[in-house]
């Protein structure tokens, strides 16, 4: 009795851990289903390499670009420059914020503003579209008119600073642990040779540091990438090749929301599309992921 | 003798670059400041322009009417007709009592200007008076209608009058006719209970919150009861009974990557999967909970194994050395004793689910939908879909609405936070 308990305890445990798999398959499957639908439709080489992206679908068979264009070159181009931003924003302010929080502040400082610093982590993302939209692209436009120089009302800008912002704590938190996996012993032997704090910090803790801190940045790039409620409010819908940072761009998830939301039909092109955007997006967030964590990993394994 | 030591030579030259290399050092600690107070400046920037235009929406302004309620007035033959409260029309009163007040207006335009102060829910209002009382049928009576969007604006203070004497929507003759109720006592400045208690409506004034609280509500309640015990079984699984090997290994990587994996991803999957293949219905927080549950299970499992991890070996050793099965001793013994860290960290990861916004946009959560959802199967909103949905009307009244969603969705985001903060720090037992 107490074996066959036992047993199915354990079986029904098996299952439930399973479950995480099914879900990856699940996704991996559905997605892969409709993409292979939306090529037997669209060409795959002029989704990969085509450079216009308009997904109209057709009201008239003889409408001029009824079959629309699904050319998937200005929505990368649009999610790298976004994410390009945010990285620009919160790299070093994450980073300096970490060196302080781990190497200069004192213990009871550090145990309040790290805490205030990760409340940014905790706000939702459609919270700060709202603050993008709302605040930061008005801020920018302005600014462009005392510059001088024309800033689009809803532009990458806004909604790179944004994101920025909200990985800040991201980058700011990973980077401080791998900082504090740093063996004493390297600190120590930098100071016992006469090295100042900020010396030991730029030339013995960051480079000990350096693969992990790489690791999180390419989790912060990946979490940047798939982000989807700041674009969607605040960089806009037009698909231009520009990598002017200061005109309305589009990215890959906004697109896989303006096509999915409203009233269509299941089978069109325009409908599809947006699951051969979500698998490239998936797969290119898992490809960083992966490669992430092998390399946090493998530094981590070094020092133990 | 005054040949030159080289350790002396050495030492000079130190004590030369060590106020170059103090001041680096302290230049590079002020690199660190600045970086956290761009960080706090961000977040108070954020939490001030959310709460200065929020915090108005709280507040509705009324009008206080004399209102008379005979047949005349509300355009039936009599009042004992049974069908009154389907064919009668309830904003005539309104429109006579306020004109009534300002017997100058008669021309059409004068007169649908005047009628415009007044929110189309003011007709609402005196049906749902007069159905619970019918005794003020054929009566006048004072009633606190609510006024339109604009002239609550004004009154408020959010929009000023122009150089060509207009405020936002309202005309001149408007502003002079609000500006006579102001100082007639007429118009009056009350708590917006109105806003927590209806749904979505195509009018600001209107418009409420309570219907995407409920939706919110019970999509967390799918979720959680999902995701808590298929994420604490697979704890248990991973954490105590699985041995090592590539099986193990490979659902492990797994959970790792499913916890990044991009939320709107998941989005995708609910709608190919759950609306397309099995049929489920759209907008329904059943499958938004489903949806959610799935992106939360990784944060359960890596966060239930954690605290089981904290649970020291000998509390298992102790239960099996009595006798225990492995099962007795995990069940009996050693979960009951991770429970306060599953739990805080399934409130941390419902925390999250609640402020997700691109899944549920996928699966028809979006909708315009002006009834509070029943169960969980109806068509419901979310509260930040709702933040969404909002932010996107070009009306200005949305925009304070829009804040208004946002402060009530970072009150129980905080409230979730502090459960799980208290939750910890009461039941943490250090071994």
């Amino acid at each position: 009795m107490r074996l066959l308990t036992h047993k199915m305890a354990l079986a029904l445990m098996f299952t439930a851990s399973a479950i995480a798999v099914f879900v990856t398959v699940g996704i991996f499957a559905s997605l892969l289903f409709e993409t292979f639908r939306f090529f037997q439709k669209v060409p795959f080489f002029d989704f990969l390499f085509g450079l216009t992206w308009s997904p109209q679908t057709a009201l008239r068979e003889d409408q001029v670009g009824a079959s629309g264009a699904f050319g998937v070159a200005p929505l990368i181009l649009g999610t790298l420059l976004i994410s390009f931003i945010a990285m620009v924003v919160a790299t070093p302010l994450g980073l300096f914020s970490a060196i302080y929080l781990s190497e200069y502040a004192a213990p009871k400082v550090r145990d309040t503003i790290k805490p205030t610093l990760e409340i940014l982590a905790g706000i939702p993302t459609v919270v700060y579209g709202f603050f993008a939209a709302i605040l930061l692209a008005p801020l920018f436009r302005d600014m462009g008119e005392i510059g001088g120089f024309y800033v689009s009302s809803e532009s990458a800008m806004a909604a790179g600073v944004a994101m920025g912002i909200m990985i800040l704590p991201l980058v700011s938190s990973l980077t401080d642990d791998c900082m504090t996996a740093v063996p004493l012993a390297l600190r120590e032997a930098s100071y016992g040779l006469g090295a100042t704090q900020a010396e030991t910090i730029q030339k013995v803790i960051l480079p000990a540091a350096l693969p992990g801190i790489a690791g999180s940045l390419l989790l912060a790039t990946s979490r940047a990438i798939g982000e989807t409620m700041i674009v969607v409010m605040a960089a806009g819908l037009a698909a231009k090749l520009t990598v002017n940072p200061f005109e309305a761009v589009t990215t890959v998830t906004v697109q896989i929301v303006t096509l999915l939301t409203g009233d269509q039909e299941f089978d069109s092109a325009k409908t599809l599309a947006a699951f051969a955007l979500g698998i490239s997006l998936f797969l290119v967030t898992l490809v960083l992921n992966v490669i992430a964590l092998k390399i946090v990993r493998a530094y981590r394994e070094k020092y133990d | 003798m005054t040949e030159k030591i080289p350790s002396a030579d050495t030492a000079t030259k130190v004590e030369k670059s060590l106020k170059k290399r103090r001041n680096a050092q302290w230049r590079h600690r002020q690199y660190g400041i600045l970086a956290i107070s761009l960080g706090m400046f961000a977040l108070l920037a954020l939490l001030i322009s959310v709460l200065g235009r929020g915090l108005p929406a709280f507040k509705q302004t009324v009008l206080n009417l004399e209102i008379t309620t005979d047949a005349v007035s509300l355009g039936v033959d009599s009042l004992d007709d049974k069908q009154l409260f389907d064919t009668a029309n309830f904003q005539l009163p309104i429109r006579l009592a306020l004109r009534g007040l300002f017997p100058d207006a008669r021309s059409r335009f004068e007169r649908r200007s005047l009628n415009k102060l007044v929110s189309t829910g003011a007709g609402f209002k005196l049906r749902e008076v007069l159905k619970s009382n019918p005794s003020f049928l054929g009566k006048t009576f004072k009633l606190e209608v609510p006024t339109s969007d604009d002239v609550s604006a004004y009154v408020k203070g959010t929009v000023q009058i122009n150089s060509e004497g207009k405020a936002g929507k309202l005309n001149r003759q408007q502003v002079k006719w609000t500006d006579t109720l102001i100082e007639q006592g007429h118009l009056k400045s009350v708590f917006n209970s109105a806003f927590f208690q209806t749904a979505d409506s195509r009018e600001p004034e209107l418009a409420g919150i309570w219907g995407a609280i409920v939706g919110s509500a019970l999509s967390l309640l799918v979720c959680l009861v999902i995701s808590f015990p298929i994420g604490v079984l697979a704890a248990i699984h991973l954490e105590e009974f699985a041995k090592p090997s590539k099986l193990t290994d490979f659902i492990e990587v797994n959970i790792n990557n499913l916890a990044a994996v991009p939320s709107i991803v998941f989005g995708l999957l609910g709608l190919a999967v759950f609306l397309n293949w099995f049929g489920m219905p759209r907008s329904a927080p059943l499958v938004g909970g489903l949806v959610l549950a799935l992106m939360t299970l990784p944060t359960i499992i890596i966060a239930a194994r954690a605290a089981l991890k904290s649970v020291p070996v000998s509390i298992r050793d102790a239960a099996l050395a009595v006798g225990a099965s492995p099962l007795q001793a995990c069940f009996h013994h050693v979960v009951p004793l991770a429970m306060p860290g599953m739990l805080t960290g399934s409130i941390l990861g419902m925390a999250r689910a609640l402020g997700e916004t691109a899944p549920l946009l996928m699966i028809g959560m979006v909708a315009f939908i002006a009834d509070v959802p029943t169960g969980i199967t109806d068509p419901a909103t979310a509260l930040p879909v709702q933040v969404y949905l909002w932010a996107d009307s070009p009306e200005r009244a949305f925009a304070e609405k829009t804040a208004a969603a946002i402060l009530v969705l970072l009150v129980f985001l905080l409230i979730m936070n502090l459960t799980a903060i208290i939750l910890r720090k009461k039941f943490e037992v250090r071994y």
